[in-house]
Formats: C-alpha cells, structure tokens, sequence
C-alpha cells in the first residue's frame, strides 16, 4: 500500500513537472519569433573557418531566431512536406521540384513588394521555365552541368571537347556517367537535339536508345563517387556539376573541366515558401535578407556555387568572379536548359527507360510470375517429398 | 503477474514498429495516388523482372559461396581449444564492428583498375583485369559481408553436438566419411538452414554494395526499391508493390527452407536428445 503511495506521488510530481516546464517553454516561444529554415546541407555560410554565420547575423539584424535544418535530395523534401509533418517557413528546392510543388498547389505566392532586395536578382534569372509567372520562388544559387577530363587520358584540345566525346569508343571504359535518370537522359537529349522536358514518349525512346549505345563504353553509372574515381586517374571523363570543379581540380592538377557550348543543363535551387509555413512574414524578411549582396556573396563563397546576382559578384575575389567555369560567357548560358516537372506517368516511364539502359534488358511480366510460379511449386515439391519420407519412416 | 505487465511494453513494441508498418507497405502496395484500389503497381512491378532474377541468383550464388567457405571453417572451429575458439569466433566479428559502407569502400580501392590487386598483378606481369562494375565483385562483396552470418550458426550447432553420439558413431565401426555424412551433417543441418537464411535474405534484398562494387549497371531490388523513395520519381505505391513482392518471395524461400529443418523432431522421435 505505502508502495502504491509512493508511486502516485512520483507520477503526480512528474507530470507537474512536464507540465510546468511545457509552460515556461511555451512562455519563452511567445516572446521570440522563431522561423524554420530548411536547406541543402553544406549550403550555406555556418561561421567555420572565419567565415559569416548568415544564421546569426539574421537574428542579430531582425531579432528573429532561425531553426536551421537541412536535407539530402529534392525527393526527401517533397516526402516530409507532403506528409505535413513538420511546418517550414522557407525551404529551397531545386528547378524541376519548385515546378512540382507549384502545380500540387504547396507553395504560397510571394509578397515581393516586402523583398525589396529582389531588384539584385539578374533579370536572366526570373521568370524561368519552373517558375513561369514569377510568383512563388526567389532564386539562391545556380549551377551548370559540364564535363571533367583527365589531360593526361584525354588527347582532345578542350575546345574540342563537348558531349560527343562521351560517346567515343577511343575512351570505352573510361568514362563515368550519371547515376540518376533525369541528369544521364539530359546528356544525350543536348546531344541529338530535344528538349530536356519533353513530353513526348517517343522521343525519350530515341534518348534512351542513345544511351543504350554508350552504355558499353561506360566504366560505371555513380554520383558522389566521381572525386575518388577522377581524382585518382581510374576514369578519363565524368559529366557532373560545375560547383564542385573548384574541390575536384584542387585534388588532382591534370583534371580540366568543359562547359560544352552546344548546350548544357542549367539547374537553379530558390527560395519558396510552404503553404502551411506559420511565419510567412518573417519568411519573407529572411528572402530578403539573403537577397543582400553582401549576405549572398558571403554564401556564394562558402558554397562555391554561382550566385544570380550580379551586385553579390562584384564582391567576390576577382579570380573566382571571373572564373569561367563558375561565370562562363553568356553563349554558354544561352543555350543551357533548366528542367521543369514531368508527369507522374511519364516519370515511371523514363524510370523503367533507365533501369532497361544499365541492366541491358528488357523486363518481362511474364518472367516474374514464372519465378514466383517456380518458388511455390518447388515449396510445395519439397513439401510433398517430406510427407512421403516421414510416412516411409 | 508483473513479468506478464512488462511483456505488453514488447507487445506494444511489436505493434507499433512491426505491424502497423507492414499494413502501410500492405495498403500502399494496393493504392494509387489518389488512394484509390489498384493493381496497377504490380503490372509495374512486373517491367523490373529482369532485376528481380538478378537479384535472386546473385544472392542465391553469394549463399552458395558462403555456406562452402563457412562450413569447413565452422567445423574447423569447433574441433580447436574452447580458449582459441572464442579467440577465432571474435576475429570473425571483428570487420562486422565496422561500419558496412566503410568495409564495402575499401573493397572498391582494391579492385579498381588502379587498384591494389591489380597494381599486385602489373609487378608480376599480368595485365590488368577488370574486377570492379562487375556482377563477380558484387557477388564478392557480399559473401564477404555476410560470410559471418553463415559461419556463426553453424558453429554453434556443430558446437551444441554431444561427442558422445560421434564417438558412438566411430564404436560401431562408421568412418570419417560416415560420421560426418550420417551424424555430424545432419545433426548440424539447422544451424546450416539459419545460416542459409540469414545470408539469402539480406543478399537478395542489399542496395549500396551494387551502387559501389557493380559500377551501377547490375542493379539489385534493393536499388530499385531505394530509387522509388529516394530518386526523381518519388513514387511509394511501386517502391512499396515492390518490397511486397520481395517479402513474398523471401516468405516463401524461408517455407521451402523451414522443410529441411526437420532433425529436431526425428531426433525427438528417436528418442536421442
């Protein structure tokens, strides 16, 4: 009995206790404001290294307290946005997802009398295809698809060097090429001409086609694993991002990297904010902020992405200003595409396309059925043969 | 009647992170987008076969593989001093305190064109060989992987088995051949059916070791499966159609191997143990 006292008395001091501090907490949130931020990882300026932390900064300027957290791919976004189980105020997609949450109707319109820094952003930067009427995303960084060579692997002059050597059986087996179905099938519609976000499911037969070809002169299909494998001289060539060419020629010195002029895929992470963000106006107040060139170029530096503004350049190291692999000419940049959302169906598609390319064959219905038709009659066969011997015995 | 109480915390355990995630790969296996009834996921499913047969025969070759490396040393195990068996026992687990991914990386470096092995090769004059992006290196990395799992079970039933039924065995005059067929085989066939299991299941179903040993291009269920929930399609309904018709084969080759396992009950009958 005294047992069950002491107990209650426990439960009832613990629960005053969680009670209590679930006020003062509550309390405390009133006073400040706090906004969740959620990005890329290694996306912006933390504070390492000597650097500006843009977070803290933020607070400093605005007294707003930012909740920073960050994510690993597009898709993950989507997924922890859809299910609504976590709130954001400002998150920062890329291209083709900011077109997908536009037309699934998750984005809040911005307020662009209330981001008066905007007027930075390059004209060439609004209104591009994801975003056609320029009212729910403001553009952070960008990026252009290029290619890595090894100089000592390669015989080509780099200004001979565009997609079609991608394709060269001198170089079969030295050659990377995306892991991923939207950024490896972008490689060979630039090459015989389509577009990027084409509809039509015929015309990604021919790209797929396309890559059938290569697929014997690939070394292998990765992402990330393009430093060791480049930087190590195991491979000659790998298509991948231009913002990462700074880590890549660093680590190896006979590594050059082409932007191919006949056209490249331009990708673009913005700003936006979520319909059911809860501080939509503090939102805007961070948009705006980062849209300070002297905050953008902060960012700009750390990441090693490009940034869409020019005022936020001018404050760059010339070196890296002027670099044309981050900056290259406006020829390059006119002819680059940026991709936009596909549908579903046709997303499934390029899907099966993509795992036909690398596995080399075409799936069958009829041969899985088989399989599982196989796996139950040999069950039942050892089944049956069991019974029989447990009889005899 | 108070160990009975704690049993509902495990009760409770079991429901929330066993079943109710079963009936969600259950309900979104049979749904569209729009939450809808449809069957048309599987019709999906059925364009992959392909890297379904993949996946099963390279998960069934690396089991094979494993059971022939791990028998022997299971045996060879159990016949040395207890001291040096716990000794050799934790040597094996050794590389399994290490992280997967890291263990599966390491193994990249050495099969690579510039690698290690083939680096060993060029000083003794022997061209390069390609080992790595092929389905040779997955099969390798997985039976490395997984090798432990075969090689524990079966020692420790071999270790379980009484040396009197063996050397009453030998009394009635069987050979070594004849003991270890008749007596040691059999009676160590559940270890051997747990081990078969615990390496059949995680092979056919492994994602990274494809991605870092096979160059991308042998493509496993588990790829396929990541690639629904992680690649530009994002669709649940077939990474989950996916995943269900893995479990049922799974399910079934666990039946098939569940038939084997029937030494207990003979024994039972026979009145050995």
């Amino acid at each position: 009995m005294k047992k069950k006292l002491f107990f209650f008395i426990f439960i009832f001091f613990l629960s005053f206790i969680v009670v209590f501090s679930f006020i003062l907490y509550k309390n405390s949130q009133k006073s400040k404001i706090t906004i969740n931020v959620y990005n890329w990882g290694e996306y912006i300026s933390d504070g390492s290294n000597g650097a500006l932390n843009v977070n803290e900064e933020f607070t400093k300027r605005t007294g707003i307290y930012v909740n920073y957290s960050t994510f690993q791919s597009n898709e993950s976004l989507f997924a922890k946005i859809q299910n609504g189980g976590a709130k954001y105020d400002v998150i920062i997609p890329s291209d083709y997802m900011i077109s997908k949450m536009i037309k699934m109707d998750m984005l809040k319109k911005l307020d662009f009398e209330k981001i008066p820094n905007y007027s930075h952003i390059d004209e060439s930067f609004r209104s591009l295809e994801y975003d056609p009427t320029n009212e729910y995303s403001v553009p952070y960084t960008w990026g252009l698809v290029g290619i890595f060579y090894n100089k000592k692997l390669v015989d080509e002059e780099e200004k001979n060097i565009n997609w079609n050597i991608l394709w060269n059986k001198k170089y079969s087996g030295k050659i990377l090429m995306f892991d991923n179905p939207r950024d490896a099938f972008a490689i060979s519609q630039i090459r015989i001409g389509i577009s990027l976000n084409s509809s039509k499911k015929s015309e990604w037969l021919k790209a797929a086609n396309d890559l059938k070809q290569q697929k014997p002169l690939v070394q292998a299909y990765v992402m990330d694993q393009i430093f060791d494998k480049m930087s190590n001289g195991e491979a000659a060539l790998a298509p991948y991002y231009n913002g990462d060419a700074a880590t890549l020629l660093e680590r190896n010195k006979d590594i050059g990297f082409v932007i191919p002029k006949e056209g490249t895929n331009k990708f673009v992470d913005a700003m936006c904010i979520p319909k059911n963000a809860e501080h939509p106006v503090e939102a805007l107040a961070y948009i705006n902020f980062m849209c300070d060139p002297k905050i953008a170029a902060e960012n700009i530096k750390y990441i090693g992405y490009s940034s869409p503004e020019s005022a936020a350049k001018s404050q760059l190291d010339p070196k890296v200003a002027n670099n044309k692999i981050c900056y290259p000419d406006d020829q390059v940049l006119k002819n680059a595409q940026v991709f936009t959302a596909l549908p579903d169906e046709l997303n499934a598609f390029i899907d099966s396309l993509w795992v036909n390319i690398k596995t080399g064959e075409e799936g069958n219905p009829f041969a899985l059925i088989a399989v599982l038709i196989g796996f139950i009659l040999l069950y039942l066969i050892v089944f049956l043969l069991k019974k029989k011997k447990n009889k005899t015995v | 009647m108070k160990i009975k109480n704690f049993s509902i915390v495990y009760i409770l355990w079991m429901l929330i992170f066993t079943i109710i995630p079963m009936a969600l790969i259950f309900i979104f296996a049979f749904t569209d987008k729009s939450g809808e009834f449809t069957l048309e996921n599987f019709f999906y499913v059925g364009r992959y076969s392909n890297v379904f047969l993949r996946s099963i025969g390279l998960g069934a070759i690396s089991t094979i593989v494993c059971l022939i490396l791990g028998y022997p040393l299971a045996y060879i195990i159990s016949k040395i001093s207890v001291d040096k068996q716990n000794i050799v026992i934790m040597l094996i687990m050794l590389p399994m305190w290490i992280n997967f991914l890291l263990r599966t990386y390491a193994w990249m470096t050495i099969l690579e064109n510039n690698g290690l092995l083939n680096r060993f090769l060029s000083i003794l004059g022997v061209a390069p060989i390609s080992f790595i992006n092929t389905s040779g290196a997955v099969v390798l990395g997985m039976v490395y992987n997984f090798l432990p799992y075969m090689i524990l079970p079966i020692y420790s039933a071999i270790a379980k088995i009484d040396k009197r039924i063996v050397e009453a065995a030998q009394d009635l005059g069987a050979g070594k051949c004849n003991v270890f067929l008749k007596v040691l085989l059999p009676l160590s066939l559940p270890g051997v059916i747990s081990g078969i299991t615990m390496v059949f299941v995680p092979a056919v179903s492994t994602f990274i070791i494809s991605k870092m040993l096979g160059g991308g291009a042998n493509i496993l269920i588990g790829d396929l499966i990541e690639m629904q929930f992680l690649g530009s399609t994002y669709n649940p309904h077939l990474g989950s159609a996916i995943s269900f018709v893995l479990m049922i084969l799974i399910f079934i080759s666990i039946g098939i191997m569940n038939q084997f396992d029937d030494s207990d009950e003979d024994l039972d009958e026979v009145g050995c143990k």
